[in-house]
């Protein structure tokens, strides 16, 4: 089952949707050297056969509302509708960046109670809730370490990354002109603090760090980390995509880390939106306050104010406020939550994955020694002698009505199966997938060709991607033009 | 609580399971010194609450009617068909994740696929990918793929591209170590970019056809930031021979929501494709020849380059793509032709009008302009809040970034501005 493309399905007579008239004399026309020659090919239909497409192209998607989306590292959790609405409000939905600040103190202050939010959970001074999405929000905290030093009179050219860490860490650091140095994980996954000590020096400007890790361990060693990175006048910096893991257990702040970034895509329910729009804010401690981007939102006597004096700031690293329906959405979520719900939250993610993970002994390998935290990576290692890849039980589990979790990743995991339930599923969706990856498996070792050839019910079978890559084709052309 | 799921006794039932005798032993890797009780959090409300208590808030902000608003400087306000909405609003695309596994993603990779060609049909470039985070970081993005395609460490910026862009590409050339340079004097050897904007921020038109052969006499790419509605009848950057083209598509169909979230897009040649940033979405087929789409060229990303990547990129904004996919497919080319015509002769009308008020007059008669324009008028501060007053935002002071023009604002007027309300507008002002 697949379906044409609208500039396929494009036709001539179409009408045009009604839209005002202008109601006014003609004004003069602009010169012919600034008018477009030839008008964008974009295609013609009338509005139910635009609606009837999307709704067809709805239904091609696997979504967390129809499912389990146990996918590593991205806390798929249930997006609670009333965010929603609470985003589309006209109160909100419906103000220009550029009103009158005394216009907008209900917006104002929504920013400045999420930062308060946000500063407790996280154990940091200051938030800005200015980034756009999780990488970006890593870079932002970078280029605020590197102003911080820079101001100091140091100028430090590296910043260490965890073999583990997820790809978007050194892709910030490199972005922010840093060299990248790699430290090596332990065999029990953790990072390797011999390695640590060997690759600190005064050339390091931070250590990029995940705790829970991307095994979804807790770094039990957190604060001899802490002090070490500290001692050679490096920040710690933490990456908040598996936050949900300690809301209420422990906070990164307490932890030695300086700068912090959350997800409101992941933790705190933010729908992600077939890829963003996310948010992503960064906490620091005092030290790095003065380097904040700007505007912030400040309490003046009463009043919500947005502050652009700040002399020590690295500037905008977007446009106006950030991705402020993303805010609204995660503020009715802490608000509906609660202290003593999102406490709950992080302890049924944990409870979630323990108990999955359980469930899996003896189905596939268990690299690392439980508990783990708020997920879990196992490895499909144990299934080479049939030939079978992670990728096989990935495409199994779509087959049999699950998403699949993050495959091949962490790096340092091989055939790397990393699991979180998040603490939004039933015990009864958890059971069913754990069965399901049994039923995989068992499948994997009578007929490993029938794995193969799954997904079989969905509507394209595995795509050729390798083809794909080698002739890009990434757009539609219309008849007879090539590329 | 909210939307948690397990009874006491689920979770009795999985400790049990887990040979746990309480959820604490699951925590036991985490030092003791570094536990807390809790979060000093109000606690949680009933959806009734914490819906009044979010209603409250919103109450607290000023809202206009849409024909109303006459302010914009990079946000506006335009009609959004009533699609739109019900299209991002379906939970299959507004739940799902960064399609990974495409055979289960094919609605989301197909939407995107339609994005990429849409935005490059209207900037008539070869390649778009499927978004940024806003039209600021699109700049950004755009002048580190000129900075690595050319070698060269200097980006020259049009001195009235939009100042928050401004200030945004700055600070990533901190980071990144490359210089900004305001103003195109200076453009050289040492140039990898020359980035204008079309209108600029002030409204006015530019002749972009000398600003990219200007850029390329100098061996340096032409960055165009765009107004994508305003590429109904100006000529777009495939036509002038600029080699990368951005912009903000907020006006594709998304509410101004305070600045966000909107949509970067960006589109370029087709041999500066591998240095593009962000996901691209490729045709493939399966092994019956049935045909499908996946996330492709994935060597240029984070997960596979690491620190090479061409960006750090991942969440973009794919929602945001989806409304504006549905918003131009809504239109068509006689529709989006027709939204930039009733804006340009309004707009045009309005200009005059103002121009007739005592103490009013344009600040830039001699430039032509879409549906933006500077005027310059006697005491802004108080005419902007009489117009308050009467219901309507007026225009945009724009002293708090060019100080010499404290008496300039600039106005803007789209579809919804119908003339009933620029006859208000113009009334209020009249009234001095």
């Amino acid at each position: 089952m697949t379906e044409e493309l609208t500039f396929e399905k494009s036709h001539p007579s179409a009408p045009p949707p009604r839209l005002p008239e202008s109601g006014v004399e003609a004004a003069p026309r602009l010169p012919a050297n600034l008018l477009r020659k030839r008008p964008p090919a974009l295609p013609r239909l009338s509005e139910p056969e635009v609606m009837r497409h999307y709704s067809r192209l709805a239904s091609l998607n696997y979504s967390i509302s129809e499912n389990f989306y146990p996918l590593g590292s991205c806390t798929m959790k249930y997006n609670p509708v009333a965010n929603e609405q609470a985003a589309r409000l006209p109160g909100f939905a419906e103000l220009h960046p550029y009103q009158d600040p005394e216009t907008i103190q209900g917006a104002l202050e929504l920013m400045w109670r999420l930062e308060r939010a946000l500063c407790e959970i996280a154990g940091v001074d200051r938030v800005t809730l200015q980034p756009a999405a999780g990488a970006h929000g890593e870079w932002t905290a970078l280029r605020m370490i590197q102003a911080y030093h820079l101001a100091r009179g140091e100028e430090r050219s590296e910043v260490i990354v965890p073999d583990a860490a997820h790809g978007t860490n050194p892709a910030s650091a490199a972005l922010c002109g840093f060299r990248v140095v790699e430290v090596k994980s332990a065999p029990d996954g953790r990072v390797d603090v011999g390695d640590l000590e060997a690759k600190l020096s005064n050339r390091v400007a931070a250590l990029m760090l995940t705790n829970p890790n991307t095994l979804g361990l807790f770094e039990r060693q957190i604060l001899e980390v802490s002090e070490m990175v500290h001692a050679t006048g490096a920040k710690l910096y933490y990456d908040g995509a598996n936050l949900n893991a300690l809301m209420g257990i422990c906070r990164p702040g307490d932890m030695g880390f300086d700068a912090v970034h959350m997800n409101l895509h992941k933790t705190f329910t933010t729908p992600h939106g077939g890829g963003g729009p996310g948010s992503g804010p960064v906490g620091v401690k005092a030290d790095l306050v003065p380097f904040l981007p700007r505007p912030t939102v400040e309490r003046e006597n009463g009043r919500f104010v947005l502050d652009s004096e700040r002399p020590h700031s690295i500037g905008r690293v977007r446009s106006f406020y950030g991705n402020f329906g993303m805010l609204v959405r995660a503020f009715t979520y802490i608000q509906a939550m609660g202290g003593d719900g999102l406490t709950q939250a992080s302890k049924d993610a944990v409870l979630a994955a323990n108990y999955v993970r359980k469930r899996l002994e003896g189905v596939l390998d268990l690299p690392h020694e439980g508990p783990c935290m708020h997920e879990f990576v196992a490895s499909a290692r144990n299934l080479a002698p049939q030939g079978i890849k992670a990728l096989d039980l990935a495409k199994g589990l779509l087959e049999r009505g699950f998403y699949a979790p993050t495959v091949y990743f962490p790096l340092i995991v091989p055939e790397a199966v990393m699991v979180e339930p998040t603490e939004t599923e039933s015990k009864a969706t958890l059971d069913a997938f754990a069965d399901a990856l049994k039923e995989i498996v068992e499948l994997a070792r009578t007929d490993p060709d029938e794995l193969r050839a799954e997904p079989r019910s969905l509507p394209v079978g595995r795509l050729d991607e390798v083809r794909a890559a080698r002739h890009p084709v990434l757009r539609w052309r219309p008849d007879g033009e090539s590329g | 609580m909210p939307y948690l799921v397990h009874s006491e006794e689920d979770r009795r039932a999985m400790l049990a399971e887990l040979g746990a005798r309480s959820a604490e032993e699951l925590l036991a890797d985490v030092p003791g010194q570094l536990r807390v009780r809790g979060l000093e959090l109000p606690p949680g409300l009933s959806e009734l609450e914490t819906m009044s208590s979010v209603r409250r808030l919103a109450a607290r902000n000023r809202t206009y009617e849409d024909r109303f608003w006459f302010r914009g400087g990079g946000v506006y306000k335009r009609f959004i068909p009533t699609a739109v909405d019900a299209v991002i609003s379906k939970p299959e695309f507004y739940t799902a994740y960064t399609p990974y596994q495409p055979e289960a993603s094919q609605g989301t990779l197909q939407a995107v696929f339609e994005y990429q060609t849409l935005i490059a049909e209207l900037t008539a470039l070869d390649v778009a990918n499927a978004s940024l985070y806003d039209g600021a970081t699109a700049v950004a993005e755009a002048a580190m793929m000129a900075v690595v395609h050319t070698g060269r460490p200097e980006v020259a910026v049009h001195p009235y591209l939009h100042p928050e862009y401004l200030e945004v590409l700055r600070c990533y050339g901190q980071g990144r170590g490359f210089e900004v340079r305001q103003g195109l004097e200076q453009v050289g050897e040492r140039t990898a970019a020359v980035v204008f904007q079309q209108p600029t921020f002030l409204g006015v038109l530019e002749d972009p056809q000398a600003l990219t052969a200007h850029a390329h006499h100098h061996g340096a790419l032409a960055v165009a930031c765009v107004d994508p509605i305003s590429l109904a009848l100006l000529a777009p950057p495939g036509e002038y021979g600029a080699d990368v083209a951005v912009g903000e598509g907020q006006q594709l169909g998304l509410a101004p929501s305070l600045g966000g979230p909107h949509l970067g897009f960006i589109a370029c040649r087709q041999d500066l494709t591998r240095r593009l940033p962000g996901r691209l979405v490729g045709e493939a087929y399966d092994a019956a020849g049935r045909r499908g789409f996946v996330l492709t060229l994935t060597a240029r990303e984070q997960h596979i380059r690491r620190a090479k990547a061409t960006s750090n990129i991942c969440t973009n904004h794919s929602l945001c793509a989806l409304a504006a996919s549905v918003y131009l497919t809504y239109m068509g080319p006689e529709g989006l032709r027709q939204v930039a015509e009733v804006s340009y002769q309004r707009a045009h009308a309005l200009a005059d009008r103002l121009s007739q008020l005592p103490g009013v007059e344009l600040a830039l008669p001699d430039q032509p302009f879409l549906n933006e324009f500077p005027v310059r008028m006697f005491h802004v501060e108080q005419s902007l809040k009489r117009l308050e007053a009467a219901g309507i935002l007026g225009g945009l002071p724009i002293a708090r970034w060019y100080p010499e023009m404290e008496d300039v604002v600039l106005f803007c007027c789209t579809e919804v501005n119908d003339l009933d309300a620029i006859d208000r507008l113009v009334e209020v002002l009249g009234q001095a």
